[in-house]
């Protein structure tokens, strides 16, 4: 922990520290120079800010309220546990914040087409859902293994009026639907946005899905303030590629704040089958930018196994590399046992059904809560809600 | 080998190392006694350990006895981004044959020792970096390799791997694109040796039928910025585009398209290679 002032990022060149960069192939370099043009100017045009403020109340249900799990709390024993409840956007999850922001700035630019990759289906429901609003020509890339354990997300995506394209190669999962809405992205560059749903990506990806997801953070903070008197002792919250956790941080930097992101550890750290790349990976170049990535001594890029589809991705957002390095947020993991029982708990005790991705972050704070002070406050970021993971968890609890 | 300096020029713009090396390089000479003749050169693309890492020497002797001038050899990468379905294909393939970077810089020991014309080697930047990019291009180079080509890295990120071969005495080959901006034509021509890789589409490696219309306008483009020789590559696949580029371009890459060939022919990979080459340029 620190409250020294931290350089947040990036530089002129899209690096934090050493990290991100714009690796990708000089096809698509005009698109994000155009990109990063049409970002800063949006960021300094009030009409741009009063719209996305404005539909994000209207329309996603902003602000999100932050609430005080006192059942979970007096499980742990301990801090305070407070959920940022995220999981009540519009959706179902934080990802509609960053769909909404990029579909607003490809309607400035004037593109008409918007492609975007998914995971666990989140970040696809959420883009054919402002597509849809927008009427805007909507198609998503998804591995097929994922379409499988998240067929409700592509039913919806569909009924959004989304094209929704299966990707069989590789992974068949988020790796390979990123590869592929990539080499869509040089093919239709011209016409089409990319809509990257995480904090992941060359820039201004990352600092763009940051700043859209910022809401989160400033929100937190700002209620917490209110409602608590003082600031949280730790922020705690999941990391696939780490926009929910990226979100939550970035307005907390400046404050002596312990900031803790929870990487999947799968069937365990060891077992070969897991996605935390910080934990147990190392730095590399993959999807454009330079940052943590699981990958072999050949510097081939490894198969990753996680329960929640929405952390199942061998990469990370560049800044989360670089908050590791500076030492400014800290990176744990949790494997999927662990996180299945603080989905358990936290339906039976707080009536809320969690998403298995942000089920990881509350799993490791609970134990940390115990060790803390009762006077000590936990703000987990719950980024989901796990309607999507039901037949995940019925089919676990059957076999 | 590609030069024999002994003196550092890292640090110096490319036009001026370029001026001042004491011995030209293999690519150099190739293209040089290509444009004397009037002729295109003909760069075949194989990927490393496609369709079988014992058939790799066997393909490249048969491009060279066929046509080829120089072989690019593609060193697989599990995420080819910049790759259609025939590259990703043969890349996943030959992962899965257990190619790795250490069995591609044997396989091209071994090649040099049969071929004389220029080899390069393709391949993303990660399985580089794994290896350490001074260790890669020294390896390369000692291998017999004349330069590198690394479609994920852009001329504004590659100082690293500049200063690395450099150093090593290899060729750089950096892309321009229809999509690319002046400055970006630019800083490609200047950061680049060996030649410019002028992608021919706005779109991801894969035969096609037909050459974009803005290819031409985007050759003379690079022309302005470049004495360097201008090879066009991505989609090249049939005789007419060779005939439509005679004069205009100084190469063609061709990869996908050749790919696509050996895989119709399994039983005998090597002939069929002869055979789509000497189609696409017949003999002189």
């Amino acid at each position: 922990m620190s409250s020294a002032k931290l350089d947040r990022g990036p530089d002129g060149r899209g690096r934090y520290g050493r990290y991100g960069g714009q690796f990708i192939p000089e096809t698509l370099m005009a698109a994000v120079e155009e990109l990063t043009a049409a970002f800063e100017a949006a960021q300094h045009d009030e009409g741009f800010r009063r719209e996305f403020e404005e539909l994000s109340r209207s329309f996603s249900g902003r602000p999100t309220p932050v609430y005080r799990a006192d059942r979970l709390s007096a499980k742990a024993g301990g801090a305070r546990i407070w959920l940022k409840r995220e999981d009540l956007c519009h959706t179902g999850a934080h990802k509609i914040n960053n769909a909404l922001g990029q579909v607003l700035l490809a309607r400035r630019m004037g593109k008409q087409r918007i492609i975007a990759e998914t995971g666990a289906g989140q970040h696809g429901v959420a883009v054919a859902t402002v597509c849809a609003k927008f009427g805007l020509t909507c198609e998503v890339y998804m591995g097929v293994d994922d379409m499988a354990r998240q067929a409700m997300n592509v039913y919806k995506m569909r009924l959004l009026g989304a094209t929704v394209t299966p990707v069989e190669t590789g992974s068949k999962t988020l790796k390979d639907a990123t590869n592929e809405a990539i080499r869509d992205w040089v093919t239709n560059v011209r016409t089409t946005h990319y809509v990257i749903g995480s904090a992941v990506g060359p820039h201004p990806y990352p600092l763009m899905v940051r700043e859209f997801q910022s809401v989160i953070g400033r929100e937190a903070r700002a209620q917490m303030l209110a409602q608590t008197g003082r600031l949280p002792t730790v922020v705690v919250a999941c990391v696939g590629g780490g926009s929910n956790a990226i979100g939550i941080f970035a307005p907390f930097y400046d404050d002596p704040v312990r900031l803790i992101g929870v990487e999947a550890a799968g069937r365990g750290l060891n077992s070969g089958a897991h996605a935390a790349s910080i934990v147990g990976g190392r730095p590399g170049v993959l999807h454009g930018s330079f940052s943590y990535l699981l990958q072999d001594e050949d510097g081939q890029v490894l198969a990753t196994h996680s329960i929640s589809a929405g952390l199942d991705y061998p990469g990370v957002g560049p800044e989360h590399a670089f908050l590791h390095e500076a030492h400014r947020a800290e990176y744990v993991s949790v494997t999927d046992e662990q996180a299945l029982g603080a989905f358990h708990e936290t339906c039976r005790l707080e009536g809320i059904i969690p998403a298995l991705e942000s089920s990881h972050a509350i799993a490791y704070a609970m134990p940390l809560a115990a060790e803390l002070a009762a006077d000590d406050t936990v703000l987990i970021n719950l980024s989901g809600r796990g309607d999507k993971d039901l037949d995940i968890v019925r089919g676990l609890a059957g076999a | 080998m590609a030069t024999k300096t002994s003196i550092s020029f890292a640090g110096w713009p490319a036009r001026e190392r370029r001026r001042i090396r004491l011995r030209v390089t293999r690519l150099e000479s190739t293209f040089a006694r290509l444009r004397a003749e009037g002729r295109l050169a003909l760069i075949a693309y194989l990927t490393v350990g496609y369709p079988r890492l014992d058939l790799t020497p066997t393909l490249v002797r048969a491009a060279a006895a066929s046509g080829a001038d120089a072989i690019e050899l593609g060193i697989p990468f599990s995420d080819p981004l910049a790759d259609g379905r025939t590259i990703q294909a043969a890349s996943q393939l030959a992962l899965k044959g257990g190619v790795t970077v250490a069995r591609a810089l044997e396989m091209a020991k071994a090649v040099r020792e049969q071929v004389e014309i220029p080899l390069l080697f393709m391949t993303y930047l990660n399985p580089i970096l794994a290896y350490g990019v001074e260790r890669f291009c020294r390896a390369a180079h000692e291998a017999g390799i004349d330069g590198l080509i690394v479609p994920d890295l852009p001329a504004s990120e590659a100082s690293d791997l500049r200063r690395a071969a450099e150093a090593a005495a290899l060729d750089l080959v950096f892309f321009v694109a229809p999509t690319s901006r002046e400055a970006a034509i630019e800083a490609a021509c200047e950061a680049a040796s060996g030649f410019i890789y002028c992608i021919a589409v706005t779109g991801v490696t894969g035969a096609r039928a037909e050459l974009d219309p803005a290819l031409l306008p985007l050759i003379e483009t690079v022309r302005r910025h470049t004495t360097l020789p201008v090879v066009v590559g991505f989609g090249i696949s049939r005789p007419e585009h060779l005939q439509a580029l005679q004069g205009k371009a100084d190469g063609v890459i061709v990869a996908s398209a050749l790919l696509d060939a050996i895989a119709q022919s399994p039983g005998d990979p090597a002939s069929r290679v002869r055979q789509f080459l000497t189609g696409l340029r017949p003999p002189p």
